[in-house]
């Protein structure tokens, strides 16, 4: 038996109704001749037989509409051996792709369904997977490459002060690839002292000279751009909040043994302060947002840039989607970006697409500081240190309580003190509210 | 600036039915012709002098422009025009300055603020439609306003023009057969001046006359002697009303005669019979025009002198003015590629 | 809104601007009939006066469009075929391109004109012709080709209301091969921007139109050998977005960009041409394109067809190549 298939009966048309079986099974076929009429979007016309033969069965009943490419009934073809899928028309050459003429000319083919692609797929992000093992290069001996530099290579090398010789190569011929480099860790992490200290030019001849020129690295040179870019361009108001931490810090001393038993590493206030943020920026989604383009978008995902501050100079890596997390999560998230970020081995994904920035300043002690808002984003907030003071609560009594600083800049363009000292007062008194 | 301010007399505005046009409107007409001509004149002698880059001009078909212009609605009507124009912008209102301002390329021709060549006119407040060098884009222009202008009920009328050369191009069969399908309100005015650069008619069409492709599109049409002013505003006026009452387009071909060379880069004496120009050079406009209205006694010739005199005075001042204005920035290259509303 | 594909984002986009704004009307060759593929079916039974048949002349349909936006209306013109627009190359070059221009803004053209691109389709020479190389090297008009249904309508929009001479490409391929979920689905609503569409760490792909759906196909394929792509959906082709581009070169060092278009002087080069200028110390191998070849155009038979249109086998393998470097 022979399949007969529904056609591709006009332009980029998938599907088609039969109105109509001029054939029954049993009956003669001629070539040529209808067995059906069909209807598509863009046409109505008969189908003729291919193949001369019998009419066998039957397989889309009338006023049933199917996609092209489905089968729509059998002929038994004459002469053929029954078993045999025989061709009714002249054999084809052996090497001729299977027909794909079907339809008019500017038909279009019907050799894969349509494509129907969900938001998720359209809006995902693949998370870079870690660096499987990379298929075998497509050519065989290849050239040795391992002396071969990419501008990539060399700007990440000499950025971090890594010795070339000593990385291994896992593109082809052996090559450094970018990604090898930033995966590299030097062997002797003593001689890590670089950029800054190294390269240093004398600003006079001789000796007693009045000061040094020191040659910027390219981190200092970044951080010196980005944050003048920022001064420059968003008018930036600035505003502060004193909080009762004492619940708060009540509730780590309480967790933080067990937490540091299972983790390994300490439990500071950082990741409770930066629940609480992602919390209140949900009902103030106008803080949760970037300044772009001339343009001010308010981002749905909530990706916590946090400030850490390294040998090198600041970095903001981002903890994506931190309003999933949850403290010990965020906890996690915090000490490996930092324990990455001393050891440079950020990736370019890990800083960015930040929607909003906390800053621990009270790590150094602070108790008050005026952040510069992480351009494009539109506002920065500060954890200061909590201290223990006299204050005097609500029945007057005096009493001795963790009290905090939470300072925050915002720019001015995207939003107002409103807004802000809303923000400002939400998170306040979520703070409060841990015991 | 019209002859009006000139008179030492008030003039009739009351039609003469010879000529379908008020003796004030006849005054008008002397004045933009003579005004056509003098600039074109003064903007050749700055082109000689090294003070003007390059002139094309409409020497021997002031009639036919200012004829044409003055039977459509100013401040209501539409011109597509092309280059050697001149004569029709006067009337749609641009002024001796304006026109030097133009040719110098200066920072405040409103025509292309130095972007275009000069003659390269445009300016929508007065609803004169931007053209290129390409020549007949803008017949299609004029079909495109027509239907628009038809689709609003707006009873407006678009007058475009080209050359004889030009009626070879696509895009003017293209806009016929737009603007016939449709019925469009617009006039498709030929100026035949006998040449496109060094092309005789006969190179450019089988027909003997432009006109007679409107049979093709089955549309109204006329050649007219577009030497004589009178005869051109007495063959396009009524076109005008008509299709301004739903009665269609018109191909109206005015036959001229391109007196000087193509432009300030060409010379004509390589190409053109000298016994041919003399010949022509009798029929000039100007001289035509002011013959006749005063044999006929319309104005004495003092007041022909009159406007004369104002027109030459208006040019000395007009150009001196513009040569000082003030040329565009290098970096006003940029800007406006794209518009932002 | 549910599923819709690309035809249907079309249409109902135009169906849309039509009820919204009584300055928009359609112009084109078979417009009244709903047009070959169909795109503006239904309409001239809805805004009758307002949906014009075209003499076919691509020429015409591209100035009258010119005057009827210069007198103020919002013209949509539909040239059938791509491959026919060349007849008004003069209109849309000489004269469209720089109406703002030659007149500092004093007037502008607020017109679309739509015509389905690119092939795959049996169309042979003059019916699978990418023709964007040649408008993108334009200033003065858009090229947006966008790749996704809920991009069509969004960008389309954007091209109605915007006050420039916007060329709208849309992939015949696609026009029912591609289906999306509107309700919620991303979409660009500025003429001029790029979307990273996919983010992964070993190479970039720069597409559009069928081609961007090939290169996610191609992606996750690769993903599956644990190479992953980064994939730009370029959506406007002029002006291109330099920001996008570079961000997204940036983040991996490895550049694959693929047009159907040949070649020689495709948008390719240009997109090159940026990295290398402004991205050069970031660059890890050397950029790569999968085109068309140089040859005029896109041979009838289909073997000859397969031959000449890049897909997805030759993308993944370019890729491969070029992650594996």
């Amino acid at each position: 038996m022979t399949i007969v298939k529904m056609p591709q009966l006009g332009e980029s048309v998938t599907e088609g109704t039969i109105i109509q079986w001029f054939k029954q099974p049993g009956d003669a076929v001629k070539l040529d001749e209808p067995l059906c009429e069909i209807e598509t979007e863009k046409v109505t016309a008969e189908l003729p037989s291919e193949f001369e033969g019998t009419m066998g069965r039957i397989l889309v009943p009338q006023g049933e509409t199917v996609e092209v490419g489905v089968p729509l009934c059998e002929i038994e073809v004459a002469g053929a051996a029954a078993t045999a899928p025989a061709a009714a028309l002249p054999a084809a050459p052996a090497t001729a792709a299977p027909a794909r003429w079907s339809g008019g000319p500017m038909a279009i083919p019907p050799e894969e369904p349509p494509v129907v692609l969900p938001v998720a797929a359209t809006a995902a992000v693949t998370s870079a997977a870690p660096v499987a093992a990379a298929p075998k290069s497509p050519r065989t001996n290849p050239e040795d490459r391992s002396r071969y530099y990419s501008p990539a290579v060399m700007r990440l090398a000499t950025e971090r002060g890594i010795d070339l010789s000593q990385v291994t190569g896992s593109g082809i011929g052996g090559r450094i690839t970018r990604k090898d480099v930033e995966a590299f860790i030097p062997a002797t992490p003593a001689a890590a002292p670089m950029a800054p200290a190294a390269a240093v030019g004398a600003a006079a001849s001789g000796t007693g000279a009045a000061y040094q020129v020191v040659a910027l690295s390219p981190t200092r040179k970044t951080i010196a751009e980005h944050l003048t870019r920022s001064n420059v361009e968003a008018p930036q108001a600035w505003t502060m909040v004193e909080c009762d931490v004492t619940g708060l810090v009540a509730r780590r001393t309480r967790e933080k043994e067990r937490f540091e038993q299972q983790e390994g590493f300490s439990l500071t206030l950082l990741p409770y302060f930066t629940a609480a943020v992602c919390e209140t920026l949900r009902d103030y989604p106008m803080l949760n947002a970037r300044w772009e383009g001339g343009e001010l978008r308010h981002y749905t995902a909530l990706n916590v840039a946090i400030a850490v501050a390294t040998e090198t100079g600041l970095v903001t890596p981002v903890v994506r989607d931190a309003g999933d997390l949850s403290v010990f999560g965020l906890a996690k998230r915090f000490d490996d970006l930092t324990r990455r970020a001393h050891a440079r081995k950020l990736r370019i994904e890990d800083i960015d697409g930040g929607t909003f920035t906390v800053n621990n300043t009270g790590s150094f002690g602070s108790i008050a500081s005026k952040p510069i808002v992480n351009v494009p984003q539109v506002a920065i907030v500060t954890m200061e240190r909590a201290v223990k003071r006299p204050v005097v609560m609500a029945n007057d009594a005096i009493a001795v309580r963790s009290m905090m600083n939470v300072c925050l800049s915002f720019d001015h363009r995207a939003l107002d003190g409103f807004e802000a000292g809303g923000f400002l007062a939400a998170l306040k008194r979520r703070l409060e509210a841990i015991e | 600036m019209t002859a009006t301010r000139t008179s030492r007399r008030a003039r009739s505005q009351e039609t003469i039915d010879e000529y379908l046009l008020s003796e004030q409107q006849l005054a008008d007409m002397y004045y933009y012709m003579l005004l056509a001509r003098r600039l074109n004149e003064r903007m050749l002698a700055l082109n000689r002098q090294g003070r003007a880059p390059f002139v094309i001009a409409g020497a021997g078909q002031e009639a036919a422009q200012v004829g044409a212009a003055m039977a459509l609605k100013r401040g209501t009507d539409y011109l597509a025009p092309y280059y050697r124009d001149l004569g029709m912008m006067l009337v749609f209102g641009m002024t001796a300055r304006e026109a030097m301002l133009n040719l110098l390329a200066k920072r405040d021709d409103w025509n292309s603020y130095g972007r275009q060549m000069p003659s390269h006119w445009g300016s929508p407040d007065r609803k004169i439609v931007t053209q290129s060098s390409v020549v007949t884009t803008q017949f299609v222009h004029a079909a495109g306003i027509a239907l628009a202008a038809k689709m609003k009920k707006d009873p407006i009328v678009v007058l475009t023009c080209c050359g004889e050369g030009s009626t070879s191009r696509g895009d003017f069969h293209e806009a016929l057969n737009w603007a016939a399908i449709h019925q469009l309100p617009v006039i498709f005015f030929v100026q035949n001046n006998g040449y496109a650069i060094s092309e005789r008619n006969e190179k450019a069409m089988p027909v003997k006359h432009v006109a007679d492709r409107k049979r093709a599109y089955d549309m109204q049409g006329a050649v007219c002697d577009g030497m004589d002013g009178i005869a051109v505003y007495q063959t396009v006026r009524p076109a005008v009303d008509q299709a301004r009452n739903g009665g269609g387009p018109h191909l109206i071909e005015a036959k001229c005669y391109r007196l000087w060379a193509h432009s300030s880069d060409d010379d004509d004496s390589r190409y053109r019979p000298k016994k041919e120009l003399e010949e022509w050079a009798k029929k000039d406009p100007i001289k035509l025009f002011r013959d006749r209205v005063e044999s006929d006694g319309i104005f004495p010739r003092e007041e022909l002198d009159e406007i004369e005199a104002r027109v030459e005075e208006e040019i000395r001042e007009a150009a001196q003015w513009a040569l000082m204005q003030p040329d565009p920035a290098p970096e006003d290259a940029l800007g406006f590629v794209y518009k932002e509303l | 809104m549910a599923l819709m594909t690309v035809i249907e984002a079309v249409r109902s986009t135009l169906d849309e601007a039509l009820a919204e704004d009584d300055r928009v009307f359609i112009l084109g060759e078979d417009v009244e009939a709903g047009g070959v593929f169909r795109a503006t079916e239904g309409l001239k039974a809805r805004y009758g006066e307002r949906i014009i048949d075209s003499p076919l002349s691509e020429s015409s349909i591209i100035g009258v469009s010119i005057g009827a936006a210069h007198y103020g209306l919002r013209p949509i013109a539909e040239i059938q075929f791509a491959d026919f627009i060349h007849a008004g190359f003069d209109q849309l070059c000489s004269e469209a391109s720089r109406w703002s221009y030659r007149t500092r803004g004093d007037a502008w053209l607020p017109m679309v004109v739509r015509t389905p691109w690119g092939g795959g389709v049996h169309g042979g020479q003059h019916h699978s012709q990418s023709i964007e190389a040649f408008y993108s090297h334009m200033p003065g008009i858009k090229v947006v080709a966008p790749a996704f249904p809920a991009d069509y309508r969004s960008l389309l929009k954007a091209a109605i209301a915007d006050p420039n001479p916007v060329l709208f490409l849309e992939h015949k391929r696609t026009y029912r091969l591609i289906r999306q979920e509107m309700d919620g689905a991303p979409a660009e609503t500025r003429i001029g921007r790029a979307r990273i569409t996919r983010r992964g760490n070993d190479l970039t792909i720069f597409a559009y139109g069928l081609m961007l759906h090939e290169s996610l196909v191609a992606a996750e394929t690769l993903s599956g050998e644990g190479i992953e792509a980064t994939v730009v959906d370029l959506l406007t082709l002029n002006p291109i977005d330099h920001e996008t581009i570079l961000e997204a070169a940036k983040a991996t060092g490895k550049v694959l960009i693929v047009h159907e278009d040949v070649l020689t002087g495709g948008l390719g080069g240009e997109i090159a041409a940026i990295i290398a200028e402004h991205a050069f110390e970031y660059l890890d191998a050397p950029i790569r394109r999968v085109a068309g070849p140089d040859i005029p155009a896109m041979p009838f038979h289909h073997a000859m067809e397969d031959f000449f249109m890049p897909n997805r086998d030759k993308i993944a393998t370019a890729a491969r190549e070029l992650a594996a470097y």
